[in-house]
């Protein structure tokens, strides 16, 4: 169980995917121990890049494993610290309550946009493009994508209907504060790399106690529950 | 180390973008400027107002609003939809629209500057002599508001090269169409390939630093004469 330290300040840099989630999780946190998150987000390529130029970060929650793994390489993350807390799930999601059927739907596209988040600085974005080359349909729907800044931003595009569908992160889909309406299709696990979101302490986190605290709070089970409600996969391997 | 190549596209949207913009705002906004120089009307300060919000609001509220009211659903969005069946957002037509708003008081203020120290009596003496209104406007102040014409010119163009939030929000980031140079130097930066992002930014700050020389050096050379 949680030690009690005095209450101190927790910068957690966090993938978007895992934003409210996480304030859930923050919640929680401060009840039980009265340690309060400062949580800033972004695309986990963003906030890699911030992290290393110097950004206060004392946690980061990246959306896959690349980057903490490059982090902890070049000194910035403290080493020994990276673990999985959750591993994300894809749906294509419509605002439309026919539009998505399967994976025909996408087949079958011929008008409109599909959003995706820029696979190159957003995890969730470079498992649509390999669900979509894993479909064969990426070369034919490359002319209908439209890139998300983040996968927020993926989600805000199909919610205003701008795009007509999208792939968006299961845990946004299971969000109860957006209750998303529609249609979607979760996409089967082998159609791309596991979306695994490792965590890890950074440089300004180390002398944080609350900062290494949350770290060990974050495999809780009362966070564990969280993530679960919003779709999080089970984490196989220890 | 390697030379990095670099994507001619984001630079040619950019280039394309900010001609047809201010093609099109000069056709607009010389008559808003010509009215807002000479009229009476106490509505002037709520145009005058209207036309500088751009230089006030943040490009996310613009951004907002165009991705509503351009997006499918939108009054304007929803219609051209229907008639086109593409809409609005996400497509190098919405550009347009976002730049013409964004770069508005960029080219209204030095046209209302230019017709103000003008006057009315240029016009009145030429009508006076026979020449019809427009006749006398291709004729007499078009030429006199050449420093004015220019100065929007380049301001318009400039700063619609320079556009990046609204952009942001309503372009979707789709290389060959709404990818335009800031966004491409923000993407590169994000994924820290700085080689590209330092081609790229280089070029743009050398290129607005010399059209600003030209334009002030023009200026200085062309005083407006009053005959």
């Amino acid at each position: 169980m949680p030690v009690m330290v005095e209450a101190e300040e927790v910068h957690v840099a966090v993938a978007s995917n895992f934003l409210n989630p996480l304030k859930k999780i923050a919640q929680q946190y401060k009840q039980d121990t009265g340690n309060a998150l400062i949580v800033i987000s972004a695309s986990t390529g963003k906030l890699y890049a911030q992290a290393r130029h110097g950004a206060p970060f004392d946690i980061l929650l990246a959306a896959d494993a690349k980057r903490p793994a490059l982090l902890e390489q070049d000194g910035i993350g403290v080493m020994g610290t990276r673990f999985t807390y959750a591993v994300g799930a894809l749906v294509l999601w419509s605002l439309d309550s026919e539009a998505v059927q399967g994976a025909e739907s996408l087949a079958q596209m011929n008008k409109g946009r599909l959003a995706i988040a820029n696979p190159k600085t957003a995890p969730y974005g470079k498992a649509a493009q390999e669900t979509l080359m894993q479909l064969g349909v990426w070369q034919k729907l490359k002319p209908a994508l439209v890139r998300g800044e983040n996968i927020a931003q993926t989600l805000q595009f199909v919610a205003t209907g701008n795009a007509q569908m999208g792939l968006i992160a299961k845990s946004q889909l299971e969000d109860p504060n957006f209750k998303l309406k529609g249609s979607h299709w979760d996409i089967p696990i082998h159609m791309h790399d596991p979306v695994t979101q490792q965590a890890i302490l950074l440089k300004p986190g180390r002398g944080n106690l609350a900062a290494q605290q949350f770290m060990e709070y974050l495999k809780s089970p009362s966070a564990k529950n969280i993530m679960k409600q919003y779709g999080y996969r089970d984490i196989k391997k220890p | 180390m390697n030379i990095p190549i670099i994507d001619l596209q984001p630079i040619w949207i950019s280039l394309q973008l900010a001609t047809v913009t201010v093609g099109i705002l000069l056709v607009l906004a010389t008559p808003v400027a010509w009215w807002l120089a000479h009229t009476q009307s106490r509505s002037r300060v709520v145009v005058e107002a209207l036309v500088a919000l751009p230089l006030v609001l943040p490009p996310t509220v613009l951004g907002f609003y165009l991705l509503i009211v351009l997006g499918p659903h939108g009054w304007i969005g929803g219609p051209v939809q229907a008639l086109t069946g593409s809409s609005l957002t996400f497509s190098f037509t919405g550009l347009v629209i976002a730049s013409i708003l964004y770069s508005l008081p960029f080219v209204v203020q030095p046209l209302h500057g230019a017709f103000e120290s003008i006057g009315k009596i240029p016009l009145e003496t030429a009508q006076s002599l026979g020449a019809t209104r427009l006749d006398a406007f291709f004729s007499v102040i078009l030429p006199l508001a050449r420093r004015g014409y220019l100065t929007a010119i380049v301001l318009g163009f400039a700063h619609t090269l320079g556009e990046f939030g609204v952009v942001l929000m309503v372009g979707g980031n789709i290389p060959g169409k709404t990818k335009v140079i800031s966004i491409e130097i923000y993407d590169r930066v994000e994924v820290l390939e700085y080689a590209q992002a330092h081609i790229l930014s280089a070029g743009l700050l050398v290129f607005s630093f010399v059209v600003l020389v030209l334009v002030y050096s023009v200026n200085r050379r062309l005083p407006v004469q009053v005959t």
